[in-house]
């Protein structure tokens, strides 16, 4: 394997939860519906009838784009896309072609293990319109038309990727994004948000080789994608096939696809051969991929500007509009947590999985900041209340109030009798001579112990910070 | 009551003085319709029941109160059979009304029927429609030109007081020449498309046919405006047409030379007697230079082919009635060529240069228009051709419509008004050009003609072997 690098690229279809269609106005929400109830002569492509876009699925996409640190063109428009098949009901698709409404961004991945980050290009960010869905039934084929003309959001990444993990962290970044944006249900199973990476492997070469592979591989046929890459000022060149993956339906599956894809083609690469252009779909349950169809000849859309939609002409006041109802986003909370409230990357992480989380951590530590001088903590508040979170001492299913109470109970600060405190302090000195000995020798990690000790006599009731000021003195 | 020859706007005012009820107006034109449709075939299906549920229950304070219209075959009319001509879509029922008949309705006019077309609106004469060719009411062994041919001919054989067309390059405006009567072609956007099948989505223009300027402004006025279910309606507004048309205004005429090359001589008489009455009622005419109507075809017809061939993809057989083997000649070559523009490869050569070409057409009427009030010129080259002689012509719908596909690409207003007849005793159009949803200064100067001329009896002398 050592001798090729994966390059590994993504097209993310994620299902914007608007209220009504993309084009027309049927409900957005056709999932659980009685087959071709949820249609209007727009979605089912009737004669005569006319397409009239949705606005609050465009400016989504404009809020996708900014959270993908994307250029928004304030000058877009959407394109017809032509192919026959029977869950089309035009005959084409309307897309975006050569003005999607974002392009050139870019996102960093955190890898919560490494603590890392990698910078993966954003190819585009576009809007198009989902289509029917087909059911095949022995030698029959049903249409539903229930799903056509749902907002459909494309986003492509550049070729970034080289290994399945970062594939994977992406996805569930993407995922947690989108959720955060309150766009879509991105539920995978639902199969609101679908993803098909694409694969292949490039050999490495000696740096002085001077025989870059043949061009051609990434590119489809599109204009504004070029065979090679610029990643870091350098220009590299990719390799002259890919393999689609398709039917992937969770992020699991996502990376064991990709695994065994570069496996699947390393072995082909040895044998002196070249993998062949196609689409593979993925079967879950023996984890493999399976050849569906050659891509050995580009499909030839015949894109051109949708006549029915006038272009779309967005002033720079707008589009920072728009930007400006972003929420605080995951990538920007975990910073925020690690450097202001000093959180641990991993509970800061884990925190901001999910909006809900976030905003229900931010909600309690604002209740408890009233009541601190009740509390007797021996680390910062946000660090005990997200350490409480993080480690399950206490359940987040309950109201926040409840959440405040339950914490305030658990780190109440407690009058202390200080005789007491020190009779105890001094008995444990006395019983347990041996560890002072120990102690008094320079294994002074036996201050935990002692104080340990102390807490358990004094059945909790006791501020730790006082017992290792005492202690000290005591043990000197 | 004798309503022969009536005006909708005249018929309109004896409902309302009930001196004829809605019912004899009704029955009066089912009749001439049935009486005449066997020689002429101006309709695909005609309606022999009065089908607007409004008129039943609302007293006649509505515009075109039982007034009974013929609308072309390709604007969808819930549950009643729409086809635009084709085979592909013989059993085709729509489940919804177009915006401009459901405006129409909303207003109380009673469909009379669906009227025969070039099918899918392609081609200029009316033969290529699967349900036979309509005849031309001056002579039947001529073409009523197209592709809005049966609803000319029904006009002009007062088969049908007015009737609604579509233009997409000059289909109203070329039989409506050809028949003798008023046909207009608003601005690309003043009137809503929703509903109608569409030919080529960036140049379909819904439009009025009438026998008078006055009707034509009173059913534009009806179907103009911003449609929410149209994306590229416009939300200019709309001025009372006949309000603005009868104060008499002294108009600045241009006249481009550039659209007499190659026009037939009777026509070119007609043009020249006519700019002479003009000058006469004391409107200013000057030359202006425009470019020449041939880019316009060609911009045109690459621009027009790829839409079609993008609009027709849908007709797979699986969900109407006819599979794509029906399609007609004229439609498949349509298919083929727009198809092949669109292609990998030919995209730039073709439709993104005829776009570019498109923008040029437009900036010059733009600019010429900074000049004059209105543009006039003959509306087609030649007179009714001859039954067959569509043959002799490959681009037959281009020729006949090469002087009306100027404003088609510009998506400006242009009007077909009636100036006279030919040595063969056939009617001879001319066109009127305005700016961009200048609809007004159109209907006033053909307004004003009317009233000067009476468009030289023409309209009346069409009917007189209809009486």
């Amino acid at each position: 394997m050592s001798k090729y690098t994966p390059v590994i690229g993504l097209e993310i279809h994620v299902e914007l939860k608007t209220k009504s269609k993309m084009f027309c106005q049927c409900d957005a929400d056709y999932f659980g519906k009685k087959p071709n109830t949820n249609t209007c002569p727009v979605c089912i492509g009737m004669p005569g009838a006319l397409p009239v876009p949705n606005r609050t699925a465009v400016e989504w996409v404009i809020k996708i784009g900014h959270a993908l640190n994307c250029i928004i063109n304030k000058h877009s428009k959407f394109d017809r896309k032509h192919y026959f098949y029977p869950d089309l009901p035009k005959a084409y698709q309307i897309s975006q072609y050569d003005e999607p409404l974002a392009e050139h961004g870019y996102f960093e991945i955190q890898n919560p293990k490494t603590e890392t980050s990698k910078k993966i290009g954003i190819t585009r960010v576009h809007l198009e319109e989902d289509t029917g869905k087909l059911t095949h039934t022995g030698s029959d084929t049903l249409v539903d038309f229930n799903r056509s003309s749902v907002p459909l959001v494309e986003i492509v990444t550049e070729p970034d990727f080289d290994n399945a993990e970062d594939v994977k962290i992406f996805l569930e970044e993407l995922h947690t994004i989108i959720r955060y944006l309150d766009v879509s249900d991105a539920n995978m199973e639902e199969g609101s948000m679908r993803m098909e990476p694409n694969i292949s492997l490039m050999l490495v070469h000696p740096p002085s080789s001077g025989h870059p592979l043949p061009e051609g591989g990434h590119t489809k046929d599109l204009p504004f994608e070029g065979s090679t890459l610029k990643g870091g000022g350098m220009s590299r060149n990719l390799p002259n096939y890919k393999v689609e993956v398709k039917n992937i339906n969770s992020f699991n599956f996502a990376k064991k696809a990709i695994d065994f894809e570069l496996i699947r083609q390393a072995e082909i690469l040895n044998k002196g051969e070249t993998p062949s252009q196609e689409t593979r779909g993925y079967d879950d349950k023996r984890g493999i991929t399976f050849s569906q169809r050659s891509k050995e000849e580009a499909q030839d859309y015949r894109y051109f500007p949708e006549p029915d939609i006038p272009p779309m002409v967005f002033t720079d006041e707008g589009i920072e509009n728009i930007r400006k109802t972003l929420p605080e986003l995951p990538h920007d909370k975990v910073t925020r947590y690690v450097k202001e409230f000093d959180l641990k990357f991993e509970d800061a992480f884990i925190l901001t999985r999910s909006i809900e989380l976030a905003h229900y951590y931010e909600e309690v530590l604002g209740k408890l900041r009233k009541n601190s001088s009740q509390l007797a903590l021996n680390r910062s508040l946000e660090q005990v209340t997200a350490s409480d979170i993080v480690n399950k001492k206490i359940v987040t299913t309950i109201d926040s109030n409840d959440f405040v109470e339950t914490f305030i109970k658990l780190h109440k600060m407690v009058e202390v009798d200080e005789m007491k405190l020190t009779e105890v302090i001094k008995s444990i000195i006395k019983n347990n001579p041996i560890q002072v000995e120990q102690y008094k020798k320079g294994k002074t990690g036996l201050l935990g112990y002692f104080i340990g000790q102390v807490m358990k006599e004094m059945k909790g009731q006791a501020d730790p910070q006082m017992i290792q000021i005492i202690l000290k003195t005591k043990l000197q | 009551m004798d309503i022969f020859c009536k005006s909708i706007t005249q018929i309109r005012d004896l409902i309302r003085s009930k001196k004829v009820s809605s019912n004899e107006v009704w029955e009066y034109f089912v009749k001439r319709s049935k009486r005449y449709n066997p020689k002429l075939n101006a309709y695909v299906s005609l309606l022999e029941k009065q089908s607007n549920p409004i008129v039943k229950r609302i007293l006649p304070k509505m515009e075109l109160w039982g007034i009974p219209l013929a609308v072309k075959d390709n604007y969808c009319t819930k549950g009643i059979r729409t086809t635009a001509s084709s085979k592909v879509l013989d059993d085709f029922v729509p489940p919804y009304e177009s915006t401009v008949t459901a405006k129409l309705k909303t207003a109380g006019y009673e469909l009379l029927g669906k009227t025969n077309m070039d099918a899918w609106a392609h081609g200029a004469s009316t033969e290529t429609s699967d349900y036979g060719l309509t005849k031309n009411p001056w002579d039947l062994g001529r073409y009523p030109g197209g592709s809005s041919g049966g609803s000319a001919a029904a006009v002009a054989a007062y088969m049908v007081p007015g009737a609604i067309g579509t233009d997409t390059g000059g289909s109203i405006r070329h039989p409506s020449a050809w028949c003798g009567i008023v046909g207009f072609k608003p601005t690309y956007g003043r009137v809503s498309r929703y509903g109608i099948i569409a030919m080529g989505s960036s140049f379909d223009c819904p439009g009025p046919m009438t026998q008078s300027v006055e009707d034509n402004a009173m059913l534009l006025q009806i179907m103009a405006g911003k449609d929410p279910y149209d994306a590229t309606s416009s939300p200019v507004a709309v001025p009372d047409y006949r309000s603005e048309m009868k104060t008499k205004r002294k108009l600045k005429i241009g006249i481009a030379r550039e659209y007499l090359k190659g026009v037939e001589s009777d026509i070119q008489m007609a043009f020249e007697n006519m700019v002479d009455v003009i000058k006469k009622m004391r409107h200013s005419v000057v030359d202006v230079s425009l470019m020449s109507p041939e880019y316009s075809i060609s911009v045109y017809t690459i621009a027009q082919r790829a839409e079609v061939s993008s609009n027709l993809g849908r007709y797979d057989g699986i969900r109407y009635a006819n599979n794509r083997g029906y399609f007609g000649q004229e439609a498949k070559r349509r298919i083929m060529l727009g198809t092949y523009t669109l292609s990998h490869g030919y995209y730039d050569a073709f439709y993104k240069k005829a776009q570019k070409v498109r923008t040029l057409i437009k900036e010059n009427f733009k600019k010429t228009f900074t000049n004059v009030d209105l543009i006039i010129g003959p509306n087609t080259p030649v007179t009714a051709l001859k039954v067959g002689e569509f043959e002799k012509y490959p681009f037959f719908g281009e020729l006949m419509d090469q002087l009306n596909e100027p404003a088609s690409a510009a998506g400006i207003p242009a009007m077909s008004i009636p100036i006279g007849l030919d040595s063969r005793n056939l009617p001879i159009g001319m066109q009127i050009m305005g700016n961009y949803f200048d609809e007004s200064t159109i209907f006033n100067f053909a307004y004003q003609i009317e009233q000067e001329t009476n468009f030289f009896d023409v309209i009346k002398k069409g009917r007189e072997k209809y009486k």
